[in-house]
């Protein structure tokens, strides 16, 4: 069991971890001001929210290592992000996407976690929540705006869709730790989350005339068991630098 | 982009029973927008406990060559000014 738990929030972790790298990126080049503040603040809440399960992960595995360890000195085959937040953030249709999938299914998964039979796992999520429903609105409003905007944002919006869907089936994976976790009341059951997930989705899409594509595509997979995109190197080189440049090195 | 979406005025409130104050402008395609934007521009120090939003071109405003009209005869009014009056502490904001 702690073995399965310290597995899990280390995929939690490092999806928001890696998200909120890429949201980063958008410092000082969102399309409008608005946005270069608005897109910083929402990678400050993932980042923040790594932090917590890391220190909570390196607690629960017991052999000293930090938040700063476990973020930072780690090959790329032991990141356990789904590929849906590695994707290149693209023009901004495509981040907007990105955001939407990831938030609508954090969303419902931070709900139902609130509950857990995990005290400092209920503690976290209490405190997520609240951030992923901001994040949903910010997404679900934009993809709206977008994708029922003018000719050129609705043929953006819509070709990002295309493009991120196959990495969305990735988050309702199963496995022994998913299994073990939601067996024992600690964590949800990610397949329990994809009828809620697509519901909303659909209902964005309704509102942004956007087709909601099929459900039975083809699923990207391989995340969870560290198999990542070429994009996840370059993604860890600008991450990793200082601390594999200057080991331990503080500010 | 800035230049085709709108200009909105953001007013917050930072407490409850303080009135909203204008605290800047932004950019927005519409209210709901303008409502998020607010909340990442102005709100990110725990600055507010509400927002509003109103477009920019709403707004009536006085003109500046009509100062003199407007506001200089109240300057030798004086005895309009609560300077005479000490205000208890327990009413708090006036």
């Amino acid at each position: 069991m702690k073995e399965d738990l310290f597995e899990l929030l280390l995929r939690l972790a490092d999806d928001h971890l890696i998200l909120g790298h890429r949201v980063s990126e958008w410092c000082g080049h969102a399309p409008m001001l608005e946005e270069d503040l608005a897109l910083p603040n929402i990678a400050l809440d993932l980042i923040g929210q790594s932090r917590a399960l890391y220190t909570y992960a390196g607690e629960i595995e017991g052999r000293g290592r930090d938040e700063d360890q476990l973020a930072y000195l780690r090959l790329e085959r032991e990141y356990r992000n789904v590929l849906l937040v590695e994707r290149p953030n693209g023009d901004f249709a495509h981040t907007i996407a990105r955001q939407l999938f990831f938030s609508v299914y954090m969303q419902a998964w931070w709900r139902e976690a609130v509950g857990s039979a995990d005290e400092t796992l209920a503690a976290i999520a209490a405190k997520a929540v609240k951030e992923a429903d901001y994040h949903v609105r910010h997404a679900a409003e934009w993809t709206i705006r977008l994708g029922d905007g003018t000719q050129e944002s609705s043929r953006r919006m819509a070709a990002a869709v295309d493009a991120l869907w196959s990495y969305t089936g990735e988050l309702f994976e199963t496995d022994s730790v998913t299994d073990a976790l939601a067996g024992a009341g600690v964590a949800p059951d990610p397949a329990m989350l994809k009828a809620g997930w697509e519901r909303v989705i659909a209902e964005v899409f309704t509102e942004a005339t956007l087709d909601v594509p099929d459900a039975q595509a083809w699923q990207q997979t391989g995340g969870r068991r560290g198999r990542h995109g070429e994009e996840m190197g370059y993604l860890l080189a600008d991450l990793q630098y200082i601390q594999r440049a200057y080991p331990g090195m503080t500010w | 982009m800035t230049n085709e979406t709108p200009l909105w005025e953001v007013f917050i409130r930072p407490r409850n029973g303080l009135a909203h104050r204008h605290c800047g402008s932004l950019h927005a395609a519409d209210a709901e927008m303008a409502l998020q934007a607010a909340r990442d521009v102005y709100t990110r120090r725990g600055e507010g406990t509400s927002i509003w939003v109103v477009p920019s071109a709403e707004i009536t405003a006085s003109d500046p060559k009509d100062k003199d009209a407007l506001f200089e005869p109240t300057a030798d009014k004086i005895y309009r000014h609560p300077t005479f009056y000490d205000i208890p502490d327990d009413v708090g904001h006036m």
